[in-house]
């Protein structure tokens, strides 16, 4: 697989040099080893394991790569992205296999074989190869891919024709079944599951029961399926994004319609675009309020392609369009628009939604309060389409001057404080940003000790914090960090600033 | 070609936005305690970095005593970064219920001008803050006069708050200069309520250079005329000075 992620992703590599035996190598603990080889360098009689020195003296062609496992896992996900358009329900195998639940799917290609042929032709067209496997249970159908054995009438035949090392257990194990004279599945079966467990241990008794189907071994898939889920396959691929999000509100509008049968609108939609050539594309829109309505979404789309780093490339166009809406929520059949307030907030939610869109979630925030003293965490800033948490500010006095800065530096500046200073009182005069303030009023000091149940190991120094106002009115937040009986010399922080 | 009844509209409402500044100049700073006019573009400026903090919360008190919320306040990372967040308990303290308060954070001064567009044109929103340091790239008068449109099409007060940047030419109804000034001191010489000198440095259809030093009444929601100590500000600026460009006017304080 590592030798077909290099032909497809990076072919200049292989302009030329077809013919060469190609293998990855990583280093193991201080030697140099083949990690992966290509059939060619197999046939030639090199192994997995072996020293790059050993491989190169017996194969002087040899192509050699740097090993790359994160890669080859990206690609995986890759792979299973794609297969998503043959089935939601998608697992990985790692390192090299892919689990479909193809239950309720194969109908559209025809039937299992159908289904089969068709991943066939389209991974052979990308330079893939593929072992597939049918079975009644994820385990079964993984085992036989990788371990194909000799032909079988039916599918318990096939596991019973096996060889012992498709159960997977570790070396001892398995060289002591060999030893025994079992050399497939099957000789094992023969035997009492008891007397199995007995010689070659649980493992054995357990992956024996795995690959029968009488033990369970759920399928994990990657990405749950998404209640609600449309998709409309082309057998002329769309190649035109204007055609392609009309497809898109046609989809919307059959979600939609399913949705309100349940009473609800979605909050998040997935749009994913498969195209021809195996690529896929996902574009996910997110809504503050529960929505259905397909105009809506479509301009979200609009948004959401436009923002785009990368923008969006049909290539030879898309052969299937899926849309699935990952959150829905309770949305009763007509909003009541009694009041002007009710549209009025409508309309901002809608434009909060349409800068989230575009610009990501995450930049448009509220501010929500929060309950701690340290004033860098009194606030918790929350995308906006998310539900306020259940605290209260505390409200200032009336006739009482701010006492807190409209902006908050964090971290805290560092100030340079010049003038002498009375052991309990600001500096009179101090520099910031190569500028120099002279205080003309202030008032502190306020002392906010560190939370010292958050971090028994280590207080935090006392700050002490004071309001002042330098001679041209610039109103500044400083504190000093540390008590005089805390630290030898207290450094100076400035940490916000007054309207 | 504006339908004339839009056009009527237009002029009345301009009509209306000049008496309200005839009285506010008799009446020093009358006119801001009630806020900018909505339904138009205005421009603060913050004539260095250190006065962002002056620019944001004269922009708050402007907002506030307009009664324009809730508030979409868009900021650049840059500003962010330099001038610190917008910190929650110090809006409170402004008056400022962060309830009302939208945050966007954008990337840069082109997605700003982008954003503010949508928001001006939102008839939900009762003000739009639109902050932008240094020169803001894109902001011409072609791009003034979007969000100028859009804001009457909507009545949202669409204020362009600038901080340490070049005045460029726009199509801001009104332009104004803020800086902090020394707030009256409380009991043990504590710094007071904040306090701002304000220079109109233009308005359209009206002379303008006048100056004012007010100071934010969170308890009435007001600007209230703050009386001078030291040195005066001539209450009604010299009217020559109402015709001069509105380029740089005022030098860094």
């Amino acid at each position: 697989m590592p030798i077909e992620r290099l032909r497809i992703g990076r072919p200049h590599l292989f302009v030329g040099r077809d013919e060469a035996p190609i293998a990855f190598a990583e280093s193991v603990g201080g030697a140099v080893r083949l990690a992966a080889l290509d059939p060619a360098a197999r046939g030639a009689g090199l192994s997995v394991g072996l020293t790059l020195a050993d491989a190169r003296a017996r194969v002087p062609a040899l192509e050699i790569f740097p090993h790359d496992p994160i890669a080859d896992a990206d690609w995986l996900e890759r792979l299973a992205e794609g297969a998503r358009r043959y089935s939601p329900a998608v697992a990985l195998d790692p390192p090299q296999g892919l689990v479909l639940d193809s239950a309720g799917a194969d109908h559209l290609f025809g039937g299992e074989r159908g289904l089969a042929e068709d991943i066939e032709t389209r991974m052979a067209r990308r330079g893939i190869t593929v072992r597939l496997a049918y079975g009644d249970t994820p385990e079964a159908a993984r085992t036989l891919a990788r371990y194909a054995g000799t032909p079988a009438p039916d599918e318990m035949g096939a596991i019973r024709r096996l060889p012992v090392a498709a159960l997977e257990l570790d070396e001892d194990a398995g060289a002591a079944l060999i030893a025994a004279g079992l050399k497939t599945v099957g000789d094992v079966l023969a035997r009492p599951m008891a007397t199995i467990a007995a010689r070659f241990g649980r493992e054995a008794a357990t992956a024996l029961r795995r690959l029968t189907g009488e033990e369970d071994s759920p399928l994990i898939p990657r990405v749950v399926a998404a209640p609600i889920g449309v998709e409309r396959r082309f057998a002329e691929p769309v190649a035109r994004t204007e055609h392609m999000l009309g497809v898109l509100e046609e989809l919307a509008g059959e979600a939609a319609r399913a949705l309100e049968e349940r009473h609800e609108g979605g909050r998040r939609w997935d749009a994913r675009l498969f195209r021809a050539d195996g690529e896929v594309q996902a574009l996910r829109v997110e809504t503050g309020q529960p929505t259905r309505d397909p105009a809506v979404l479509l301009r979200l789309f609009r948004e959401r392609i436009e923002a785009l780093a990368d923008p969006l490339d049909p290539g030879f166009g898309y052969d299937l369009i899926r849309l699935d809406v990952g959150l829905a929520e309770k949305l009763d059949a007509v909003q009541l628009r009694l009041e002007g307030g009710e549209a009025k907030a409508e309309a901002v939610a809608a434009l909060i939604d349409r800068l989230g869109t575009r610009l990501g979630r995450e930049r448009v925030r509220r501010i929500h309060p929060r309950d701690s003293h340290m004033p860098e965490q009194a606030e918790l800033l929350l995308p906006a389409t998310e539900a306020a948490p259940r605290a209260e500010w505390t409200h200032p006095e009336p006739g009482e001057p701010p006492m807190r800065p409209i902006h908050l530096f964090d971290p805290p500046q560092p100030i340079e404080s010049l003038a002498a200073e009375t052991p309990d009182g600001p500096p009179a005069r101090f520099r910031w940003q190569r500028k120099m303030h002279d205080v003309a009023r202030a008032e502190g000091p306020e002392r906010i000790a560190g939370e010292w149940w958050r971090r028994a190991d280590m207080t935090p120094p006392t700050r002490d914090y004071y309001r002042v106002e330098d001679v041209r009115g610039r109103r500044f937040w400083i504190f000093r960090h540390g008590l005089y009986s805390e630290t030898e010399r207290p450094r100076w922080y400035v940490h916000g600033l007054f309207a | 070609m504006e339908e004339p009844f839009a056009l009527i509209d237009r002029l009345r409402r301009a009509a209306c936005l000049a008496t309200r500044m005839e009285e506010g100049e008799r009446g020093t700073g009358d006119a801001l305690t009630r806020g900018l006019a909505p339904a138009q573009l205005h421009e603060i400026h913050a004539l260095s970095q250190g006065e962002a903090a002056s620019g944001a919360g004269f922009a708050i008190g402007c907002a506030l005593a307009a009664g324009a919320r809730p508030i979409l306040w868009l900021r650049t990372e840059a500003a962010e970064r330099q001038g610190g967040r917008l910190h929650g308990p110090g809006l409170i303290a402004m008056g400022l219920d962060p309830a009302d308060l939208v945050v966007v954070v954008v990337g840069d001064d082109s997605a700003l001008l982008r954003a503010a567009a949508d928001g001006a044109r939102c008839p939900g929103l009762g003000t739009v803050i639109a902050e932008g340091w240094g020169a803001m790239r894109g902001l011409d008068l072609t791009a003034s006069r979007r969000l100028m449109l859009a804001a009457e099409a909507s009545g949202v007060v669409m204020i362009l708050l600038r901080v340490a940047g070049q005045v460029v030419p726009s199509a801001a109804t009104t332009r104004w200069a803020v800086a902090p000034a020394p707030s009256r001191a409380l009991a043990a010489d504590a710094p007071g309520a904040p306090a701002y000198d304000l220079e109109l440095l233009r308005r359209r259809g009206a002379p303008a250079g006048t100056r004012w030093r007010v100071e934010w009444n969170r308890d009435t929601q007001s600007f209230d005329p703050a009386p001078l100590s030291g040195a005066r500000l001539p209450l009604v600026a010299d009217r020559a000075a109402a015709d001069r460009p509105p380029a740089p006017v005022r030098g860094t304080r």
